[in-house]
């Protein structure tokens, strides 16, 4: 056990700041994920409510494609594709060798437009669950729709989606630990590192576990707490 | 895109579905089974057995799948104990790693599905079942299971997409299964795009036929949807 703590600890033999330093960085790609992920969100539930019939198509398309297909793959697309591409963009500029993605950008891209395609469903059915009278009122009374949009749909969907948000949040922060595969230093990567070097795989594993363990049940707090702020002034049955 | 690349990229690449199909196979087979052994521990009224079937579900459910592969396939070989032991043979091998870590992983989703649809069945029905003398195994048999799956199906049936999703796991652990082989054939070649679209479209072709199935299955469970109609409503022909 005193073996375990100071490997894991702070020393100068220690992991531990490199494990600190993972875990934030953990959190930062699985919120810039999250964060283009609400924004494509909201697009496929603006499609899949108002939009035609090609822009619903196209909702649906990417909804089905995204979630059928696994996210391993979609990381290597966005990695190795964008190196592809940016490497014949360099080639055409004048540039010699390889030109590679940077793996935090692939990774956070690559895990939004995942939970993108859940979230797209958690907005449409938040709106859903507003009272359509609302919303007539709204519109009887004048209201632009940017403004209905910010004053009537926004406060109240979000309240909504908040369970459901919290799931797509949980989502994203497991599958960050898939851009470990492309080289971003994040919690399973860092282990891998770790156990490779110190041949300890079993106690980096575990570390790694218990730190995901860690922040998606804080995170759930923090969800919770958020839920039941938001609805405070709901009446419940 | 040149169309000879992508057929013969098409075909390497249905070379690894046998392998795919048969992970996720025997994982969901093998963990359904674990997964109603906990849902019936954190219906059993017992303080101990629900509280390792939550801490259970906890675990499996809050940390990434590939951590758990990592932790069985580089972790345990660590100890000389598990070296020396029986199963080493087994653990040795990146196949059985990969097949344990999602048969333990989706035990852990299954189970609070099936915990759903037990929990579905209205007590009312359970009560009138003991009243005619119904023994615990025989209401299980006859009254919980058949109404509790029909209830837990669609959930189920998203599950089993999600697993057939994550056996592209396995690959990271060496396993030639059809994302393992993409890697390989976009590391060789840097031709992301072309290759991604063929294990995509591989991917949707499997788990659109697995949600056929399951609507199918769907159907056939319940009667009301196939148009019969219930016993009591069919009136009474004339004489």
């Amino acid at each position: 056990m005193s073996d375990y703590v100071e490997l894991m600890g702070f020393g100068p033999k220690g992991w531990g700041l490199l494990m600190v330093q993972a875990t934030l960085m953990t959190i930062a790609v699985s919120a810039a994920a999250f964060a283009l992920g609400s924004v494509l969100g909201a697009l496929v539930a603006w499609a899949r409510i108002e939009g035609n019939r090609l822009v619903r198509l196209a909702a649906d398309v990417y909804t089905t494609v995204l979630r059928g297909i696994p996210d391993l793959l979609v990381i290597y697309l966005l990695y190795f594709g964008g190196s592809q591409a940016l490497t014949a963009l360099a080639h055409l500029l004048g540039a010699k060798g390889f030109v590679g993605v940077n793996s935090f950008a692939a990774g956070a891209i690559a895990v939004g437009i995942i939970s993108g395609a859940y979230q797209g469903e958690i907005f449409r059915g938040a709106f859903n669950a507003i009272a359509r009278g609302e919303l007539e009122a709204a519109r009887s009374v004048g209201m632009p729709r940017l403004l209905l949009f910010r004053r009537i749909i926004v406060p109240q969907a979000l309240r909504f989606a908040i369970p459901g948000l919290g799931n797509v949040w949980q989502l994203a922060l497991k599958e960050s630990a898939l851009i470990s595969v492309v080289g971003l230093t994040e919690i399973l990567r860092q282990a891998q590192v770790g156990a490779g070097s110190t041949r300890q795989p079993f106690e980096f594993f575990i570390t790694a576990a218990v730190l995901y363990l860690l922040l998606s049940t804080f995170s759930g707090m923090a969800f919770q707490r958020a839920e039941f702020v938001a609805m405070r002034g709901v009446r419940r049955s | 895109m040149d169309s000879d690349f992508l057929l013969q990229t098409l075909r390497l690449l249905i070379s690894g579905v046998p392998l795919t199909l048969q992970l996720a196979f025997y994982s969901i087979a093998a963990g359904a089974v674990f997964a109603v052994l906990l849902a019936l521990m954190r219906l059993s009224g017992s303080r101990v057995l629900d509280y390792a079937a939550r801490s259970y579900v906890f675990v499996f459910r809050g940390t990434p799948l590939l951590v758990q592969i990592f932790l069985i396939y580089y972790g345990l070989g660590q100890f000389p104990e598990i070296r020396q032991s029986l199963l080493w043979p087994f653990l040795r091998e990146p196949y059985w790693c990969a097949l344990l870590a999602l048969t333990l992983n989706t035990a852990a989703y299954s189970s609070e599905i099936i915990r759903g649809g037990i929990l579905s069945v209205p007590f009312g029905q359970i009560e009138a079942a003991r009243a005619c003398g119904m023994s615990r195994a025989l209401i299980f048999r006859r009254i919980v299971v058949p109404q509790g799956l029909i209830v837990a199906l669609p959930a189920y049936g998203n599950e089993i997409i999600l697993m057939t999703r994550s056996t592209a796991l396995a690959s990271v652990i060496t396993l030639m299964e059809v994302t393992g082989i993409a890697s390989k054939i976009i590391s060789e070649t840097f031709r992301a795009v072309e290759v991604f679209v063929c294990a995509g479209a591989i991917y949707l072709i499997l788990n659109f036929a697995i949600s056929r199935a399951i609507a199918l299955l769907e159907r056939r469970l319940s009667p009301q949807a196939r148009g019969a109609k219930l016993a009591a409503d069919v009136p009474e022909p004339a004489r």
